[in-house]
């Protein structure tokens, strides 16, 4: 029991929640990515094989050209290939989405695996840190929030931008309608699936900066299938945070904490070392299948408040076909 | 109709040649010789030559839970479902058989059948939660199942190192070796077991012979096709998509008795060595005909034991023979995708027969 | 000057939806298109306003021809049209829905935007709140939601698809005083409907419309028996009613009331008896569906026992009704009947099942050539379902069901037919009838209703407002019941 109060304890300290909030930079490029793309109606699949393959893409185009800052168009273009894919099986030959992205999740992971394996161990370029000038030096805030790099900093930023994008403009407005209800935009005009490519593309490309976030910032340089189930977590935590960018972004610093928390727990039980880390896994899962359990859902129905808050529902057209006739 | 059905074997099967050999001379290599590596590291080069017993027993280890778990995946498929529990079913297999192995002691005969019987009850029980969750609770198949696959990893990692771990020495590298009685019985040295060939090709002409004779899948398919019709033809829709993932979870568990009491004689952390995700593509790969299973698992099976010797001898990662299935698989679908969508274009109407 | 549709056609697969029509429309009229359900008034519209592209034909808006790619198209020229179940975003806001894809800077200004609507509602009387979730609004509400944005996109020519459905008397009144004066003001309405008394009471001119062609025009007010001959043709010709002897009832509702929505307001009691054949009249959604799905216990009634030959079957399962021999044929055959990807074979397996475990294929093969043969069916036994046109799936439908029924109970068993197949299923129905076997069927063709009921119940909005011995009564009757007109009365009970 001890040992639990202090693992929570050590949660508090300044660098653990300025850790947790540097490292979640990878996973809320891909959520926020994962998150256009299915507002649009699109679900890939592909998240936890083409976050792979852009992190390799990123690492290995930043060693070769020495600049880190290549990497990350590079990692972005990657993954937005592989996002067009998912959206020319489903939208023009009808493919069943979850089929062309597993298969596209398959095939990007080994892709990884063959073209990366003799980067294995190779020392790569890195994100340089750098504090914001002023607001680092800020007590406790300063640490947490501004003493990072820019990498983080530009996380933070997707994350505010997606959220204003799709609730403050106009675009964004078309963009959730598209996913919602294509057919009502099409009433208003809307080139519903030229939309849909351009979105999911968008989001393939925030895919690949996170994979690439991973690589070179978070955990330097390349290794076997580095970000192995991240993806998974991406596409879990999107539907946990009920679609939403800001929700979302909460989700993924609860996995961060959570991940944390387990960390800390290894010194007060050593026999659990290899377990732990991989706790917070089944458990973000688990949350989800609990958060879509139709009991629950029913009896949170009578709470509209409580509903509100613990759960949104998917876009209407989520993972179906629209077309013109 | 004939040339769009040639488009879509020659054109996935031209699609993986050139980017294999592009991906192979882009990484230096003479694009021949890691075909013909694979092929001697899972069977002897040349095929079947004396000395490759052993690799050959290890092959049909690999294509068993493999093909075991493709036939248990066109069940669910045919039930509309997507099993990506695949893989927590075969390690919830793998583990109640190592419970068994370890803890029970009793004749040979005995041993052997209680473990792959506990493996099938275990993957049952597994599986059988993902139906749970999704007819009673409403939970998706795909996420029920994924997080459920996370959940029986980390008790395997647990398990290894925890509890079961080899006296002194906690190490993913697996338990003890299991008791000698507890091992599925094999032949002349090697790892090959004709009692799983057997049940593996007994499972596949059951899946087929259940799709193809039986009111049992006859209804299951309907389930999966159209569920408002079903219900209202009086089929209990619900019942069918638990028993669908009822037998599919048993077949995935006695894969990872195979691959438990079998394959490693112990139990290690990546015991499911992936094989139901493989699966899975060989599923899509086949197109959910049971004997198709039988080649395609066996070629998938030779990729993964003949790849490893690919890096010591070629220093190309082995991982090529997981590029070589994905682009297959992915170019097959894309074909068909083209295919019927030439075919729609070229008929846009119904023959417009009335009446 | 005004707009024109000269010879539109357009076709889904093999259905001629819209057969060479023309249409003008004089500049500030309110100009009605009446027809019964799948007349093709609907596809016409989505035609006009760029939601569907026509096949081949020629819109011309104030001598101009235009060219309809897409609905953008449609705005642009001033086309604007209010879809029956109204195309809005249930889960976004009244003001989100307000300006989704209107024109305007690439920030969302919802302060002024707020402001416009407030004003746009200030001006017709509406009021609608910027931040309601629109799946808060009832659906008269989403129309004025609807008619305010296309107003404020700068339409011109209005067109509304049976906007009356599904709002209130109230809403109905202003909803007219706004299309009347929006058409004083020089706006174009197109205003569409099976409604006899609406079109009579808000348009100046009528056009009418009967499978995917226009049968008739007036200049209204034109008397609304004249306007029932133009809908539903002349009177038809009363078939000799064969002599089937009544016998005990067999399905009896008994004082039966849904929990809400249709069907709730007042409690439904129905024999049912040997060789009866009962028909259900009503546009659709009027509640006969409702009504027909409890009679096969896929929905079980708040108050009030469903009989089945003596055994009270209230509550019980769907099976339990199967079991006591009741069929439902829901209308969707393909999504509600067949299973689209088994072949014929397959399907007779299916229903001939008792319960063996392994299937005879030889004997299904040879029941499923003879039911073929036997019903005409235009495929092989090794067919999908899927591949046959609609009349072969739904002589395979009756091939499938079981003999001896108590009740069979159908939504528009002729639908989308021709008259030979549709001839051919009555003839299949009648046997059964005579075999013993009580009917119940829903259709939105008053000839099949008057031709082949005992007695007709008319639906409207929710509730059974005639209950027609067929012999007396005629198409005129019906068509005005249909339209919640009660004859010698003079407004429709609300």
């Amino acid at each position: 029991m001890s040992g639990f109060i202090n693992a929570l304890v050590d949660m508090f300290d300044t660098a653990t929640i300025a850790s947790i909030v540097a490292g979640a930079s990878a996973l809320l490029f891909a959520t926020m990515g994962e998150t256009i793309s299915e507002k649009a109606g699109v679900i890939n699949l592909s998240v936890d094989g083409s976050m792979m393959l852009a992190a390799l893409a990123g690492f290995v185009v930043a060693l070769q050209t020495g600049s880190v800052w290549l990497g990350f168009p590079a990692a972005a273009a990657v993954g937005m290939a592989a996002a067009l894919v998912v959206a020319f099986g489903s939208i023009r030959l009808s493919l069943n989405q979850v089929a062309v992205g597993f298969v596209l999740f398959a095939l990007c992971t080994e892709l990884s695996r063959f073209l990366g394996d003799s980067y294995v161990g190779r020392p790569g370029e890195a994100v340089p840190a750098w504090d914001i000038p002023g607001l680092s030096s800020i007590p406790f805030f300063g640490r947490v929030l501004f003493q990072h790099n820019l990498i983080v900093y530009l996380a933070y930023v997707t994350v505010v931008a997606t959220y204003l994008f799709m609730y403050r403009t106009r675009r964004g407005l078309e963009l959730q309608g598209v996913g919602e209800r294509p057919e009502a935009a099409h009433a208003r005009g809307i080139a519903v699936n030229r939309l849909r490519y351009l979105y999911t593309a968008l989001g393939g490309a925030l895919i690949g900066i996170g994979g690439a976030a991973f690589t070179l910032d978070l955990k330097l340089g390349w290794s076997d299938r580095p970000t192995r189930n991240l993806g998974w977590i991406v596409l879990a935590i999107v539907i946990f945070g009920g679609w939403h960018p800001l929700r979302a972004a909460f989700g993924v610093l609860l996995f961060g904490a959570l991940q944390a928390f387990a960390l800390n727990l290894v010194p007060e039980f050593p026999n659990l070392a290899q377990v732990l880390p991989s706790i917070p896994f089944p458990a973000m899962i688990l949350v989800l299948v609990i958060v879509n359990w139709k009991a629950l859902l029913r009896w949170l129905d009578r709470y509209p408040f409580l509903r509100a808050i613990l759960r949104s529902d998917p876009p209407g057209a989520i993972g179906s076909r629209f077309e013109v006739s | 109709m004939t040339r769009s059905r040639l488009n879509f074997i020659v054109l996935p099967a031209l699609v993986v040649l050139v980017s294999v050999v592009a991906l192979l001379l882009a990484a230096g290599t003479n694009p021949w010789e890691p075909i013909r590596l694979i092929i001697q590291g899972s069977l002897g080069w040349p095929p079947f030559e004396s000395g490759s017993a052993n690799k050959v027993g290890d092959t049909f280890m690999v294509w068993v839970p493999i093909a075991l778990a493709s036939a248990g995946l066109i069940v669910t498929f045919n039930a509309g479902m997507w099993n990506i529990g695949i893989e927590g079913q075969i390690i919830m297999g793998a583990i109640a058989a190592a419970l068994v192995a370890r803890e029970v002691s009793a004749p040979r005969p005995l041993l052997v059948l209680l473990t792959i019987v506990a493996g099938a009850a275990g993957g049952l029980l597994w599986g059988l939660l993902v139906g749970i969750l999704r007819t009673a609770g409403g939970v998706n198949e795909i996420f029920g199942g994924l997080g459920l696959d996370f959940v029986a990893l980390s008790l395997t990692t647990y398990l290894v190192i925890g509890p079961w771990k080899r006296p002194g020495v906690a190490s993913t590298s697996g338990t003890e070796i299991f008791p000698a009685d507890s091992f599925l019985p094999s032949v002349g040295g090697t790892r090959l077991s004709p009692l799983a060939v057997g049940i593996t090709l007994l499972a596949i002409a059951g899946v087929w012979l259940l799709f193809r004779g039986t009111m049992y899948g006859l209804k299951l398919k309907a389930v999966g096709r159209n569920r408002p019709s079903s219900f209202l033809m009086g089929i209990p829709t619900d019942r069918y998509l638990l028993g669908a993932f009822v037998i599919c979870g048993a077949l995935a568990g006695i894969a990872g008795t195979a691959q438990a009491t079998g394959f490693h004689q112990k139990l290690i952390p990546t015991i499911s060595g992936n094989y139901g995700f493989l699966a899975i593509l060989v599923v899509l790969l086949a197109r959910f005909r049971p004997f198709w299973v039988i080649p395609i698992s066996f070629f998938f099976a030779m990729i993964a034991v003949g790849s490893s010797s690919l890096s010591l001898r070629l220093n190309v990662d082995p991982s090529l023979g997981g590029v070589l299935q994905g682009v297959l698989v992915l170019s097959t679908i894309f074909g068909l995708g083209w295919a019927a969508l030439r075919a729609a274009r070229e008929s846009p109407v119904d023959d417009g027969e009335v009446g | 000057m005004g707009l024109e549709l000269r010879d539109i056609h357009k076709r889904f697969g093999p259905v001629h939806a819209n057969d060479g029509i023309s249409i003008t429309v004089e500049t500030g009229t309110l100009h009605g298109l009446l027809g019964e359900n799948g007349a093709g008034k609907s596809t016409l519209m989505k035609v006009l306003s760029g939601f569907h592209s026509a096949d081949s034909g020629e819109i011309v808006l104030d001598g101009q021809t235009i060219s309809l790619a897409s609905p953008a198209d449609a705005i642009a020229a001033g086309i604007g049209m209010l879809h029956q179940d109204p195309l809005v975003f249930l889960p976004f806001s009244v003001i989100d829905n307000f300006v989704l894809a209107s024109p305007g800077s690439r920030r969302l200004d919802r302060r002024r935007a707020a402001h416009e609507l407030a004003e746009m509602c200030d001006r017709y009387g509406f009021r609608l709140e910027p931040d309601t979730p629109v799946r808060l609004l009832t659906v008269g509400e989403r129309q004025q939601l609807e008619i305010l944005r296309l107003l404020w996109l700068g339409a011109r020519v209005l067109i509304l698809d049976e906007p009356t459905t599904g709002i209130s008397a109230d809403q109905r009144i202003k909803l007219f005083e706004t299309l009347r004066a929006l058409a004083a003001e020089g706006m174009s309405v197109i205003f569409v409907s099976h409604k006899l008394e609406e079109i009579a009471d808000l348009c100046e001119r009528v056009t009418v419309m009967t499978r995917g062609r226009v049968v008739g025009e007036a200049d209204m007010p034109v008397p609304p028996q004249q306007l029932v001959k133009m809908m539903f043709g002349q009177a038809v010709e009363i078939r000799d009613r064969d002599h089937v002897q009544l016998g005990v009832p067999r399905l009896a509702l008994d004082s039966v009331r849904n929990a809400s929505g249709l069907l709730s307001e007042e409690p439904l009691s129905l024999e049912v008896k040997t060789g009866e054949v009962i028909g259900l009249a009503g546009m659709e959604g009027s509640g006969q569906d409702v009504f027909l799905r409890i009679c096969a216990g896929m929905r079980a009634p708040r108050e009030g026992t469903v009989t089945v030959d003596g055994r009270d079957l209230t509550g019980r399962h769907y099976r339990d009704f199967l079991a006591a021999k009741v069929k439902y044929l829901p209308a969707g055959r393909l999504e509600e009947g067949l299973i689209d990807g088994l072949t014929i074979t397959e399907h007779f397996i299916l229903t001939g099942d008792r319960g063996g475990f392994f299937i005879d294929w030889e004997a299904a093969r040879r029941l499923a050539k003879d039911q073929i043969d036997r019903y005409s069916i235009k495929g092989t036994e090794a067919s999908t379902a899927g591949s046959l046109s609609g009349g072969n799936q739904q002589r395979l439908l009756l091939a499938m069901l079981p003999a001896n029924l108590a009740a069979l109970l159908m939504e528009h068993p002729t639908r989308g037919l021709d008259i030979e197949s549709a001839d051919w299923v009555w003839e299949q129905l009648l046997a059964r009838r005579a075999d013993g076997t009580s009917i119940v069927f829903a259709s939105a063709d008053l000839d099949e209703l008057l031709r082949y009921s005992d007695r007709i119940l008319v639906f409207f909005s929710g509730r059974v407002i005639g209950e027609l011995e067929a012999a007396d009564t005629d198409v005129e009757e019906i068509g005005l019941l249909i339209g919640g007109r009660r004859p010698g009365r003079e407004e429709a009970p609300a």
